[in-house]
C-alpha cells in the first residue's frame, strides 16, 4: 500500500542531517508536562517551501543535546507554523522544556508517511488515540475540520491517564461544533470528572460503525493500539482499513541509521503511519 | 557565569592511587574553561586552599577499605547535593578488593615490616555500599573526556552521554584485529565497557575490564568458550578478578568459576 | 601493431612485477592507494604505495572465532580471502564529524564539516565485496535521500578487484551468488596465477592503469588457466547457506526456541555488525562547550547489539540478547530483502571468523529450518 510522501527538492541538494533554525513563536502549555511549541524557520524561503502532511513528523535538534523525533500536531493548511506537542520527559525533551518564546530549535523534516486523508475522502473515521497518542491525529482533525463535508462520520475515542491529562480541552467544543463526534475516557477519575472511565478500546462499544465505510486511525501506547486492533476486527472492519503509527528511536530520520527499523520497515521511511494488514506478522511480537 | 553562581565543586579521595584525580588534571586546556563554570571547593590534589562545604558536585576517588574511611563518607555525602564516584576503587572497590577472597591479615603481615601500625578493614568496597551515589563513572584510570562530559551534562542539565555497550566496538572503530580471534589472548573486551578507547588491544594485549562490566554481559559463554579452548580455568579466575573484579558481573563469574573448579 | 591501451572488457596478461607500475600510474592520477597489507598478524587494509606492502607469500586460516596467517609456499601477492576490515572503514568511516554549531547573538551558526575526502583505490577487492560496497550504495545513494558523506567517499573511486583462487573455510559467497567470481564492478581485476596476473578490463579508467606495463592479450590458455583457478575456490567451499526458503523462513520462526539457545552463547559484544561489510547502522554523538553555546554532531559506527540502539521513551525495545540476535540475524537475512531488494548477507564469513565465541550464522538458519513452522 503506498502512502503519499511529499517531497521537496531541496532535500535532494543539501545534506539530510544538517539542521535548519526555527524560533518558538508560542509556548502553549496543553497538561502536566506537556507543551505545544509553535515554531518558525529562520530563513523565509525555507518557511515558504515547508509543506507537510497530516502524520509526519520533525526531527527537533538542540546544539550539545541532541535530536528528537516529534509528530507534527498543526495544521497543515498552515504549513509556516509547524506545532509540535511535546512530552518534556527526555534528556532533548526537558531542555526544550526549558527554552522561551524567542529561541532557536534545529528543525529537519518533516519525514515519514502520512494519514491516508486521501483515502477517507467519503468515509467515515474513526481517530483512537492514547495519551500524547492524538497529538499526531491532531493535523487530521483540523484537516477535516476544513473540508469537513468531504467525510462522513467523523468520530474521535481519545484517552488519557486522567482527566489532566486531556490535551487539547480548550479545543474540543470547537472540534464538536465543527462536527466531529469526541468520546472521551480516562484511566483514573477525580472527584470533578463525569465521562466515561476505562480504557481507549472500550470505547467501540459506545459507537457504532459501518465497516465497508470506516478507517480507523490509531496512535497510543502499543498495547493500546493492538486493543483499538481487536475491536476495530471485531467489528470486521478490514485489515486494509486501519492504519498505525508507530514508535521507534531515531537518529536520522532518513533510513541511514538503521535504528527505527521494525521487522521490513524503517519507521522513518514507510511509518510512521502504517497499514496494519502490511504489519500484522510483526505487530506485538514481543522484544521485536 | 559569575563568579557567586558558579556551583561549588569537591574532589575527595578514598582509597586510590590519585590515578583518576590526576586525569581529571590531565584535562588542562579544558580544565580552565571548567573553572570558568565552576568553583573548585576542595581539591587538594589541585590546590591547598580549601572552601567549606556543602559542595553542589562532589567527585568521589578511592574505596572503602579503613574504618574512618567510612566514618568519612558519611560526612561527605551530608555535605554533598550530587555525589559521583569516579573510577575503579570507588564504583567497584578497585585492585585492593583483592583482598576480599583472601585473609588480610596474611597481606599485612607479607608486606609491612611493623604490621601493628596497619588499620585495616577485611574487604575493600565500593563507595555504593556505605551512600547513596548518584553516578558512578567507571575506569582505571577514568577517561579524562567522560569526566568532562559528566559535568558538561550537569552544567548545561542533560543526562551524559557515555557509551554502555562492550569494549569490542571501540576496539573495531579503531581498526584493531580482535586478539582473542588472532592469537587466543583471553580479553575482557566482550564483558566490559566501553570508555577506554579500547586501549590494551592495541597494543595486542587482552583487556583487563577497567571500565567494568558492559550493559548485557555473558561472563557464562565467554568463560565457557575460553575453558574449552584451553585458558586454564585459574588464569580465567585471575583475569575476572582484576581492577574491576569486585564489581557484581565479574566477582560472580570469578567466584562460580571457582566453585566449579574440579 | 598493438594498441597502447587494452579496450574495455578485454583480458590481458601483465607480470607480477608491473603491478607496481599499475600501483605508480594510480597515483599519477591522484589516487590514494588502500588495501591488504599485513599488521599484527593479520591482513587488514591501510594506505599503499609499493605493491611490496601486500601481503606477499601470506596466506589465512579462518575457523569460526579463529585467524592465523600462515606462509605459502609460493611467493604470492593475493592468496588469503578476506580480512578483519572491509572498505565500508572508508566508504563509510567509523567516526564522522557531520557538523558543528555556534551560537552568536541570537543566532546559530551552522558549518558543515570539511571532511579532507582522498580520491581512493581500492586494490584488491573481491566478489562478495563489490556486492557489499553495492549494497551500502542501495542505502546511502538510491533512496529518496542520499547521504552526501557517503557519495562523495564512493563516487570517484577506482576499484581494482581480485578474483579469489582459494576461500576460507568460513566463506559461503557461492550460496550467496556473489562470487567467487566478480562479473563486474571493477576498473581492473587480477586474477593471480603462479607466474603472471591475468586481468579483465571493466572500464576506460582501469584500460588507463595498464599503460606501459607492457601487457599482452591474454591467450586461450590464461583465460583458461584463470577459469580455473577461480573456480577451485568455488569448489573448495565449505561452508553453504541455504537461501530459497527466505525471508519467509526467519519470519515465520520468531519465536523459535533457537533464539533463546543462541542467547546463551552470543555475547552481545557486537562484533559481528563491525565487521561485516553491509552493516551500515550508526549513531550521532553530540558534545558541546560547558555552556553548550558551541555544539558538534558526529557519526559513529554503532550496532544493533547496543542496548539503547533501540531505546524509546520508557525503555528499550529489545532489552534481551535473544532479541537482539533475531533482529540482527532477521534484518540480515530476510527484512533486507523487503528493504532493499538484496539479501544483507554477502557470504564473506567476516562475522563467523570474528565472532570471539565462534557463532556461525550459517549453523543458526540450518537450526531453525530443522525444527522450523513453515
Amino acid at each position: 500500500m503506498s502512502i503519499a510522501i511529499p517531497t521537496l527538492d531541496r532535500r535532494s541538494m543539501l545534506d539530510p542531517m544538517l539542521p535548519h533554525a526555527a524560533v518558538i513563536q508560542g509556548i502553549n502549555p496543553e497538561a502536566n508536562g506537556i507543551s505545544t511549541f509553535s515554531l518558525e524557520f529562520v530563513d523565509p524561503a525555507e518557511a515558504a517551501a515547508y509543506r507537510f502532511s497530516p502524520g509526519q513528523f520533525n526531527m527537533l535538534y538542540l546544539p550539545g543535546f541532541g535530536e528528537v523525533a516529534i509528530s507534527l500536531s498543526s495544521d497543515p493548511g498552515e504549513p509556516q507554523v509547524l506545532g509540535h506537542t511535546i512530552r518534556c520527559a527526555g534528556s532533548v525533551t526537558r531542555a526544550l522544556g526549558r527554552l522561551r518564546v524567542g529561541d532557536l530549535v534545529g528543525v529537519r523534516g518533516p519525514y515519514g508517511s502520512a494519514w491516508p486523508l486521501e483515502r477517507a475522502q467519503g468515509k467515515n473515521l474513526v481517530l483512537a488515540a492514547g495519551g500524547i497518542g492524538v497529538a499526531p491525529l491532531r493535523p487530521v482533525i483540523l484537516s477535516v475540520l476544513r473540508q469537513r463535508d468531504q467525510y462522513g462520520r467523523v468520530l474521535l475515542l481519545y484517552g488519557a491517564r486522567m482527566p489532566a491529562d486531556l490535551l487539547y480541552h480548550e479545543e474540543i467544543g470547537r472540534w464538536r461544533q465543527g462536527g466531529i463526534e469526541v468520546h472521551i475516557t480516562v484511566d483514573l477519575a477525580d472527584e470533578n470528572w463525569k465521562g466515561q472511565v476505562g480504557v481507549v478500546p472500550q470505547l467501540f462499544y459506545r459507537i457504532r460503525v459501518d465497516p465497508k465505510q470506516t478507517l480507523v486511525m490509531t496512535c497510543g501506547p502499543e498495547i493500546m493500539m493492538r486493543f483499538v486492533i481487536y475491536e476495530a476486527l471485531a467489528r470486521r472492519i478490514p485489515k486494509e482499513s486501519i492504519f498505525i503509527s508507530m514508535e521507534r528511536n531515531m537518529k536520522c530520520a532518513v533510513g541511514f541509521c538503521g535504528h527505527c527499523q521494525f521487522g521490513p520497515t524503517f519507521i522513518c521511511k514507510q511509518g510512521p503511519v502504517l497499514n496494519f494488514a502490511v504489519i500484522e506478522p510483526f505487530f506485538g511480537k514481543e522484544d521485536f | 557565569m559569575s563568579p557567586e553562581t558558579r556551583p561549588k565543586l569537591a574532589v575527595y579521595k578514598f582509597s586510590s592511587c590519585d590515578g583518576c584525580q590526576l586525569a581529571i588534571l590531565s584535562l588542562e586546556d579544558e580544565l580552565l574553561s571548567l573553572v570558568g563554570e565552576v568553583e573548585i571547593a576542595y581539591f587538594l590534589e589541585a590546590r591547598s586552599q580549601t572552601l567549606e562545604g556543602p559542595y553542589d558536585v562532589t567527585l568521589v576517588e578511592g574505596s572503602v577499605s579503613t574504618a574512618e574511611d567510612i566514618e568519612r563518607i558519611h560526612k561527605v555525602r551530608e555535605q554533598s547535593k550530587y555525589l559521583i564516584t569516579i573510577g575503579a576503587c570507588a564504583t567497584a572497590g578497585g585492585i585492593q578488593a583483592l583482598r576480599n577472597w583472601a585473609d588480610v591479615g596474611e597481606f599485612v603481615r607479607a608486606v609491612y615490616a611493623t604490621p601493628a601500625y596497619i588499620n585495616t578493614l577485611e574487604q575493600s568496597t565500593p563507595i555504593s555500599a556505605h551512600v547513596a551515589v548518584d553516578f558512578e563513572l567507571n575506569g582505571c584510570p577514568i577517561n579524562k573526556y567522560q569526566i568532562l562530559e559528566v559535568l558538561t551534562a550537569l552544567l548545561v542539565g542533560r543526562a551524559p552521554h557515555l557509551p554502555r555497550h562492550s569494549v569490542c566496538l571501540e576496539c573495531k572503530r579503531r581498526g584493531t584485529s580482535c586478539v582473542m580471534v588472532l592469537g587466543g589472548i583471553p580479553c575482557l573486551g566482550p564483558l566490559t565497557q566501553a570508555g577506554c578507547g579500547a586501549l590494551c588491544p592495541a597494543y595486542n594485549r587482552g583487556c583487563y575490564g577497567c571500565f567494568g562490566p558492559m550493559e548485557s554481559p555473558n561472563p557464562d559463554s565467554f568463560a565457557g568458550f575460553l575453558l574449552k579452548n584451553g585458558t586454564p580455568r585459574a588464569e580465567l579466575i585471575r583475569m575476572l578478578r582484576g581492577f574491576t573484579g569486585y564489581a557484581e558481573v565479574f566477582r560472580s563469574a570469578g567466584d562460580k568459576l571457582a566453585k566449579t573448579s574440579p | 601493431m598493438k594498441p597502447s591501451l587494452p579496450r574495455v572488457a578485454a583480458s590481458v596478461v601483465v607480470s607480477k612485477a608491473s603491478l607496481q607500475k599499475v600501483f605508480d600510474n594510480m597515483r599519477v592520477s591522484g589516487f590514494s592507494l588502500v588495501g591488504p597489507t599485513v599488521r599484527e598478524g593479520a591482513i587488514v587494509l591501510d594506505e599503499l604505495t609499493q605493491m611490496s606492502e601486500l601481503p606477499v607469500g601470506w596466506s589465512d586460516l579462518q575457523a569460526p572465532g579463529g585467524y592465523r596467517l600462515e606462509r605459502t609456499r609460493e611467493p604470492q601477492y593475493f592468496a588469503y580471502s578476506c580480512g578483519p576490515q572491509s572498505w565500508k572503514k572508508y566508504l563509510l568511516p567509523a567516526r564522522l564529524k557531520l557538523f558543528s554549531v555556534e551560537k552568536e547573538n541570537g543566532n546559530w551558526r551552522v558549518q558543515p564539516a570539511q571532511n579532507l575526502v582522498p580520491r581512493y583505490a581500492f586494490i584488491g577487492v573481491r566478489a562478495c565485496e563489490l556486492s557489499a560496497i553495492a549494497i551500502q550504495d542501495r542505502v546511502f545513494m538510491t533512496g529518496e535521500f542520499r547521504d552526501p558523506h557517503y557519495a562523495r567517499r564512493r563516487e570517484p573511486i577506482f576499484i581494482l578487484a581480485v578474483q579469489c583462487t582459494q576461500s576460507a573455510s568460513t566463506c559461503f559467497c557461492v550460496s550467496m551468488k556473489t562470487g567467487p567470481r566478480a562479473a563486474g564492478g571493477f576498473d581492473l581485476a587480477l586474477t593471480e596465477l603462479p607466474d603472471t596476473f591475468v586481468v579483465e578490463v571493466g572500464s576506460e579508467a582501469g584500460s588507463e592503469m595498464l599503460r606501459d606495463t607492457a601487457w599482452a592479450p591474454a591467450t586461450a590458455f590464461d583465460l583458461g588457466r584463470a577459469t580455473q583457478a577461480c573456480q577451485r575456490a568455488g569448489r573448495e567451499m565449505q561452508r553453504q547457506m541455504r537461501t530459497d526458503d527466505l525471508p519467509g523462513l526467519l519470519y515465520n520462526n520468531l519465536e523459535h526456541p533457537r533464539w533463546d539457545e543462541v542467547a546463551t552463547r552470543c555475547l552481545s559484544c557486537a562484533n559481528c555488525t563491525q565487521v561485516c561489510p553491509t552493516c551500515f547502522c550508526v549513531n550521532v554523538e553530540d558534545h558541546s562547550n560547558l555552556k553548550a553555546t558551541a555544539a558538534e554532531r558526529t557519526r559513529v559506527w554503532d550496532s544493533c547489539f547496543a542496548l539503547d540502539f533501540s531505546h524509546v521513551h520508557g525503555g528499550n525495545i529489545r532489552p534481551t540478547i535473544r532479541s537482539r540476535y533475531r533482529q540482527w540475524l532477521t534484518h540480515k537475512l530476510a527484512s533486507w530483502i523487503d528493504q532493499f531488494g538484496v539479501s544483507g548477507c554477502v557470504g564473506c564469513g567476516r562475522c563467523i571468523t570474528w565472532c570471539p565465541v565462534g557463532i556461525d550464522l550459517t549453523e543458526e538458519v540450518q537450526a531453525i529450518r530443522d525444527k522450523a513452522i513453515k
